[in-house]
């Protein structure tokens, strides 16, 4: 029996309050992204946004939660069930579960597994079958469509963010991501591969489906795009899975490019702020900056979207990637094993 | 040297950085909003909102039933009834406004000889119901009593014009 405790339940135990202590202030944050993409837009737009429940209005994501929450969840009569169901609860989990590997300071993470960034690679990349099973289970063409857009999309884009992670790869020499950001000590990566470092957040851009990037969504011509058809609960585990995954596209780039919780010199003022804080607010530099875009540009064409991930980004990140290479080889950077 | 100089500024992201630069200038101006409810903006003394029914400081009402609104008005929103009133002056019975048909034209205010049938400065009299919205003489008489001070003011500021 007591190898039961010791050896079984005390693990299963601590981990799942390790991950309650990850996901409770994630989606906070989450619902504060949505309010934040509210007050920034309408700041930009030289409106007030938000500003009655609560004060500032600050109570606006918790009555957003509540109203769509006592809700009916409508199901359209050709649509298939099940599936239609599980597409939103599988964005959502997606964009939970990635958070597992993400360093919020020294040894402070989940799972400190070798190849936390292959699992991550992997993770964002299965985040297109939610979109694409709820196109198809919908069984409505505009839901349809959006869905095609989507998966066109995020396979284009990923590619690019492939090779960008590979150029990080060969510079921090590990696929764990707490080593990865011991690897910036000294510099962080988004000084020596900046262009890099664009390619990534854009490529962040097109993989959240966010603007410029949002065809799959496209108000103005698909409706809403592949969530046309959700409503209630099922949309908001569609909303709450999109900024989940800004999010996640934010950590991924401070941990990758910004060096993660280090601080910016390690010297004296910087040095008093604990890690968690800085990460947190790398992280929220980050998302600012998706809102920012959103208020500031327009929407993609379709073929542009197509020719910047293809005859734009791969050609760059490549030959990024093939620099990045042989400079470490010529010059014999290349990380000790 | 062109297509370098074109390509530079496209792989530098120049534009796109410049239009960043221009939302955030307008992410540190003051907002611009009027809090509705609470704030409202100015209304000009010829604004046409909800009708009412003047009477004269005595009390005595003005409409004399010439039905010159009922004539004029172009969404036939205005009924009117009238017989002579036991000391013999002409008066409506019936004075309808059905407000879901009025197109707000003021046509009506500018065809009154003495200036009975006004539009007020309310605009805050939406209704749940449509039935709500069908004003009879009771109702548009009600409206001027309560918006006298307003009307008599907007009227007064706008006679050098009419």
């Amino acid at each position: 029996m007591a190898n039961f405790w010791a050896s079984y339940a005390w693990p299963t135990v601590l981990t799942a309050a390790e991950v309650l202590a990850v996901i409770v202030p994630l989606l906070v944050a989450i619902a504060y992204l949505t309010y934040a993409e509210r007050k920034v837009l309408a700041a930009m737009q030289l409106r007030k946004g938000p500003n009655v429940v609560g004060p500032f209005g600050l109570l606006q994501p918790f009555a957003d939660g509540l109203k769509l929450f006592i809700k009916e969840t409508v199901i359209p009569s050709g649509a298939n069930r099940v599936v239609f169901i599980l597409a939103p609860v599988l964005t959502f989990t997606l964009s939970l579960i990635a958070w597992a590997v993400i360093p919020f300071a020294q040894g402070v993470v989940i799972a400190n597994i070798n190849v936390g960034l292959l699992y991550l690679f992997a993770i964002s990349s299965l985040g297109v079958y939610g979109i694409i099973i709820a196109g198809w289970a919908s069984n409505s063409r505009y839901a349809f469509l959006g869905a095609l857009r989507s998966a066109a999309q995020m396979v284009s884009y990923e590619v690019a963010a492939g090779f960008v992670l590979v150029t990080v790869l060969l510079c921090a020499g590990s696929l764990n991501l707490s080593k990865i950001v011991l690897a910036q000590r000294h510099i962080w990566f988004a000084v020596p591969l900046l262009p890099m470092f664009v390619v990534f957040y854009i490529s962040g851009l097109a993989e959240t489906n966010r603007t410029p990037f949002d065809l799959p969504e496209g108000e103005s011509e698909l409706v809403a795009g592949y969530f046309v058809e959700y409503s209630a609960m099922a949309f908001a585990l569609f909303y709450l899975g999109e900024y989940g995954n800004i999010l996640l596209v934010s950590a991924m780039s401070s941990v990758l490019f910004l060096g993660g919780w280090l601080p910016p010199f390690p010297v004296a003022p910087f040095t008093w702020v604990p890690g968690p804080l800085w990460f947190a607010f790398k992280v929220a530099v980050l998302a600012f900056g998706f809102l920012w875009v959103r208020a500031t540009f327009p929407r993609f064409r379709y073929d542009q979207l197509m020719r910047l991930g293809w005859k734009v980004f791969l050609p760059l990140s490549l030959g990024w990637l093939v620099l990045t290479a042989g400079v470490l080889l010529v010059l014999g950077w290349l990380p000790a094993h | 040297m062109a297509f370098l100089k074109e390509s530079a500024r496209s792989l530098l992201l120049v534009e796109l950085l410049e239009g960043l630069g221009v939302t955030l200038r307008y992410l540190l101006k003051r907002p611009v909003t009027v809090n509705y409810p609470h704030e409202k903006g100015p209304l000009s003394p010829r604004f046409r909102g909800e009708h009412a029914l003047r009477r004269y400081p005595n009390g005595e009402e003005r409409c004399i039933a010439c039905k010159l609104c009922e004539a004029i008005c172009p969404a036939l929103a205005i009924t009117i009834e009238a017989e002579p009133r036991e000391d013999g002056s002409r008066r409506t019975t019936r004075y309808d406004i059905d407000m879901t048909k009025c197109i707000y034209c003021g046509f009506c205010q500018e065809a009154c000889p003495v200036d009975a049938i006004v539009e007020g400065p309310n605009f805050e009299f939406a209704a749940l119901t449509r039935e709500e919205l069908y004003y009879d003489k009771e109702k548009l008489l009600a409206n001027g009593d309560r918006w006298e001070e307003e009307i008599a003011k907007n009227l007064e500021l706008e006679a050098p014009y009419r």
